[in-house]
């Protein structure tokens, strides 16, 4: 219940935001007779109608994870986003090591099979990807390849 | 005649070494794709999509990967279903009702055979169903302006709408949201900006393989982190395989029929296969009526879903070859790549291309004798492969999916707004808001404003334009019935209780 009314409500802002933003959109002279506005603001109109609806009528509460499963998906998006940081500046084999080991111990924490697991997973990724599929991936970070 | 002489044309497309390379590990691959319960076959075909950018693959070769992988997905989803009594994905859910109760009773194999072959019946006879109906619809399609369009758009969003979600004010919402998306970027027409805040990364859009990957992998990880990937359930171990002929042989009427509803489940613009498994499961028990042991180990509970969903995986290729617009998420996906390599789907596919569509049409031929090989005599291997844990699958589906984005484009860019679409396919899950529309609305957003503008051009701006031609009545109609018929079938037909599996499954 809970739940779905802050997403209601989420939805109806949202709707109303597009609105706003769709009345920001340039039109020029040369425009047909619809223009770049009409069709974000029939979009706008109809996200409205399911935000309401939405709110009238909410689902029962789905199952949030507990706190630690929190914890745990908050550090995978953490690894997630300095992996793609990270995959260019730093080669592949590295980051693909870490970031895939610590996926891994946040499925099952076990720290020596996922740093084997991360290991073993990136260089095969490698091999397929580079010599399999042709991909250009660089190995290493940049400074030690010259 | 004509069209046998296209068939043929399509065999000796599909026949080189390479295309038959393709549908072969295609096939091999989605079986494993399928079996993996957290797997499935849209986001299976989204993380190889970019992969098949990557190899150069041209249209006709990633179009023969892409559904071997698919109707591979709808063989591979029963195996774990009858040994794990957990789904390898969203249609093989009916497979477990009678599936695992015949493995328990220590028919595992006979259950195994019986749906790898009522797998073949189901995908062999709607590709030939899919050769039959494709040109003639392709010719209807040529009537289609761009008010019969608009309103097709609109009935693919309210029967996908309609039929996936218990909600359909979340599922509309899905779909609007997906549209929204789709406007961000310059407008076609008028090569102004919206909607990108002045952010240049964004004036191209988003990239929709980056959304998919997104929604359907990425989020995947959250699932299976926040469940400790508990679903690797000790299964039932497999005996000797031997062909249960008499089993065969009583469910062939089955089967038939079967096929037939999943056929048409799958024509639907937005069905899909869930729906033509559950309709042939549903309409098979009550056909056969109190005689059967439904529920207790019944072959025909094994053959019924599994010669409807491979049916309606052929019944979808329909609609997105001829008309562009997808009878499923995964044939959503396959639009995407289609509309990457700059093919458009719909009549003039069949008469510029015709190779494109027949070799296609030629090498799904050719997957399911390799699938049904694969999946008979073969299937052993898969069981193995079944047992791969969730912490190496996991990791490894990530990987795939920043590899492939990041070959796309070679932008740090992509790879965010990817992890972001991850996020929102968690949160959108959670709340059980379908991903299908979203994606589908990113699809043809475009297009379907594109129909819209077109049809107020030629109507000088009279919106009565878009109700005014039979054609285009009559889908309004069948959207409107599309999309408020489940609320009250939702009360006549009870669902019959599925198996509790930790995940939410991925739809097809």
């Amino acid at each position: 219940m809970a739940s779905d009314r802050i997403f209601g409500l989420v939805v109806v802002i949202g709707a109303l935001a597009f609105f706003a933003g769709a009345l920001q959109i340039q039109t020029s002279f040369l425009s047909d007779p619809l223009g770049p506005r009409v069709f974000p603001i029939l979009i706008s109109g109809a996200s409205l109608l399911c935000g309401l609806s939405i709110l009238a009528r909410p689902d029962p509460e789905p199952h949030w994870p507990v706190r630690a499963a929190w914890v745990a998906m908050g550090a995978a998006l953490v690894v997630l986003v300095a992996y793609a940081y990270a995959v260019v500046p730093l080669g592949f084999l590295i980051p693909t090591a870490l970031a895939s080991a610590a996926i891994g111990y946040l499925i099952d924490p076990k720290p020596v099979q996922s740093v084997i697991m991360g290991a073993a997973l990136s260089a095969v990724l490698y091999i397929i990807f580079k010599f399999g599929l042709g991909l250009g991936l660089a190995a290493l970070p940049r400074a030690l390849m010259g | 005649m004509e069209t046998l002489a296209n068939l043929s044309m399509g065999f000796g497309v599909a026949l080189t070494p390479f295309t038959l390379f393709l549908a072969v590990a295609g096939a091999f691959l989605g079986t494993i794709i399928g079996a993996l319960p957290g797997l499935g076959p849209s986001n299976g075909v989204a993380i190889l999509i970019p992969l098949a950018f990557a190899l150069g693959l041209d249209a006709t070769q990633s179009l023969v990967l892409l559904t071997s992988v698919y109707y591979g997905c709808m063989y591979g989803g029963r195996i774990s279903s009858i040994l794990l009594n957990i789904p390898g994905d969203e249609p093989a859910m009916m497979t477990t009702l009678d599936g695992y109760p015949m493995a328990r009773q220590g028919r595992a194999g006979d259950a195994l055979v019986i749906s790898g072959v009522a797998s073949f019946m189901g995908s062999f006879l709607s590709t030939v169903g899919l050769v039959v109906i494709a040109p003639v619809l392709a010719s209807i399609a040529y009537l289609f302006g761009p008010a019969e369009y608009f309103a097709l758009y609109a009935l693919a969003f309210a029967t996908l709408g309609g039929m996936t979600s218990s909600n359909q004010a979340k599922s509309a919402f899905a779909a609007c949201l997906g549209l929204g998306l789709a406007m961000i970027g310059l407008d076609n027409a008028t090569g102004l900006p919206r909607f990108t805040g002045g952010n240049l990364h964004l004036m191209d859009g988003i990239d929709f393989l980056v959304a998919i990957v997104g929604l359907f992998a990425i989020s995947e990880i959250f699932i299976f982190i926040e469940s400790h990937g508990r679903s690797s359930a000790i299964g039932v171990t497999l005996g000797k395989l031997t062909i249960p002929w008499a089993d065969l042989k009583a469910t062939f009427a089955t089967m038939l029929r079967s096929t037939g509803l999943g056929f048409i489940a799958g024509i639907l613009p937005g069905a899909g296969a869930s729906l033509g498994s559950f309709m042939a499961y549903m309409a098979e028990k009550s056909w056969v009526g109190s005689s059967g042991r439904f529920g207790k180990g019944d072959p025909r509970g094994v053959a019924a879903p599994e010669a409807g969903n491979n049916a309606a995986a052929g019944g979808a290729m329909i609609p997105m070859l001829t008309l562009g617009v997808p009878g499923s998420g995964t044939t959503a996906v396959m639009l995407a790549l289609l509309m990457t390599l700059d093919i458009t789907p719909g009549p003039l596919l069949f008469k510029e291309q015709p190779e494109v569509v027949w070799g296609l049409i030629a090498s799904l031929f050719i997957a399911n004798v390799v699938l049904l090989v694969m999946n008979v005599p073969m299937v052993k291997l898969f069981v193995k492969i079944l047992m791969v844990p969730p912490w190496i699958l996991m990791p490894m589906v990530t990987m795939v999916s920043f590899v492939g984005i990041f070959s796309l484009s070679g932008s740090y860019f992509d790879m965010l707004l990817m992890i972001a679409f991850g996020v929102l396919g968690y949160v959108l899950r959670k709340l059980e808001v379908p991903t299908v529309p979203v994606i589908l609305g990113i699809l043809l957003g475009s297009a379907m404003e594109d129909a819209l503008r077109r049809a107020m051009v030629i109507s000088d701006g009279d919106w009565t334009y878009l109700f005014s031609t039979p054609i285009a009545l009559g889908l309004w109609l069948f959207a409107a019935g599309g999309f408020l018929a489940p609320m009250f079938l939702r009360r006549l037909v009870k669902r019959p209780p599925i198996p509790p599996s930790d995940m939410p499954l991925d739809a097809d």
